[in-house]
């Protein structure tokens, strides 16, 4: 299916957001959001993804 | 003495940002040799090559208390949003409340920043607002649940101290017992001196110590800055006067003339 991972259209196999994370190689510390709502690492395994999704993937990074 | 944050307490009244340094090693030498006790941190999409996880596997190193920020929100959503991810990701209840209102001067939408603030309170995080020099938002942020204000000295980067010091006295004497941290626009060692004598409980800074010619240099002398400053409060400083006093006394001078 197409979805729009980090704001890049991209074609996946993975049916839910587990799923992607492990197909798009992401490890470690990262949060996820789906369609602009945060979903907590406990239920990635169970969040279905569906055509045209927007996730977000976000890890520690610098700042003020 | 200190006050606590959140019933921390710090071990040094320097919060140190993390953004901007010329290399990561730089930041690493800039947290070892200021021996700041807190960094501000961040989250932003993850690289392919996992540059998040290098990056967090260096704070963890550096063993300080991480606040992580939600610069760059615009709404009370966004930045909700960033706060739940923050605290999964860093494990932490803090959360620098950012809510930007204005794109130039990136002054803080006080109102929006309220909102959240209670929001997040009720959810338990720990808010450490960034805020304006306002008074009654101040006081609006308290009642949503924050336990510390963090009033600007000036916009974010500018380095240009202390604009409005009135002010940031007058909010250290409407709030003696709320933990207060100048947050954003210092510059100089000076500047970060002047908050710590007004009485203020820290100062959080970034853009001064990362874009300085000598970044571990600035980050000591702004340690050494912030020290100063608080010895100085604690000391009771005089009060200034318009004219002169002699020091040296009268009595006991010789006749000469």
């Amino acid at each position: 299916m197409k979805i729009v991972l980090n704001g890049e259209a991209r074609e996946v196999a993975a049916t839910d957001l587990a799923g992607l994370l492990a197909e798009c190689g992401f490890s470690g510390r990262v949060a996820t959001s789906l369609n602009e709502e945060f979903v907590p690492a406990g239920l990635r395994a169970g969040q279905a993804l569906a055509d045209g999704d927007r996730v977000e993937v976000v890890a520690p990074m610098q700042g003020g | 003495m200190g006050k606590t944050f959140y019933g921390v307490e710090l071990p040094n009244p320097l919060m140190l940002g993390t953004a901007q340094y010329p290399s990561p090693a730089i930041l690493e030498e800039a947290f070892r040799a200021s021996g700041a006790g807190v960094a501000t941190v961040s989250l932003r999409r993850e690289g392919a090559g996992g540059a998040g996880q290098t990056f967090w596997q260096m704070i963890a190193d550096l063993d300080v208390l991480v606040l992580p920020n939600t610069a760059g929100c615009h709404t009370v959503k966004e930045a909700v949003t960033t706060a739940h991810m923050a605290r999964e990701v860093f494990d932490t209840k803090w959360i620098k409340l950012e809510l930007i209102g204005h794109t130039d001067s990136l002054q803080p939408d006080v109102f929006q920043l309220v909102e959240a603030a209670r929001i997040l309170s009720e959810d338990g995080f720990e808010v450490f607002p960034y805020t304006t020099e306002d008074l009654i938002v101040g006081e609006r942020l308290l009642e949503a649940g924050c336990e510390v204000l963090m009033p600007w000295g000036a916009p974010i980067g500018s380095g240009r101290g202390l604009n409005n010091i009135y002010a940031l006295r007058a909010m250290r004497a409407e709030f003696p017992d709320v933990p207060l941290v100048v947050d954003a626009g210092i510059g100089l060692p000076s500047h970060a001196a002047a908050a710590m004598e007004l009485g203020f409980d820290a100062v959080l800074l970034n853009t001064a110590v990362a874009r300085a010619g000598d970044p571990v240099a600035m980050a000591k002398a702004m340690m050494a800055a912030v020290e100063a400053g608080q010895m100085g409060f604690d000391a009771d400083p005089i009060e200034a006067r318009d004219m002169a006093e002699a020091s040296t006394p009268v009595i006991g001078k010789a006749f000469l003339s």
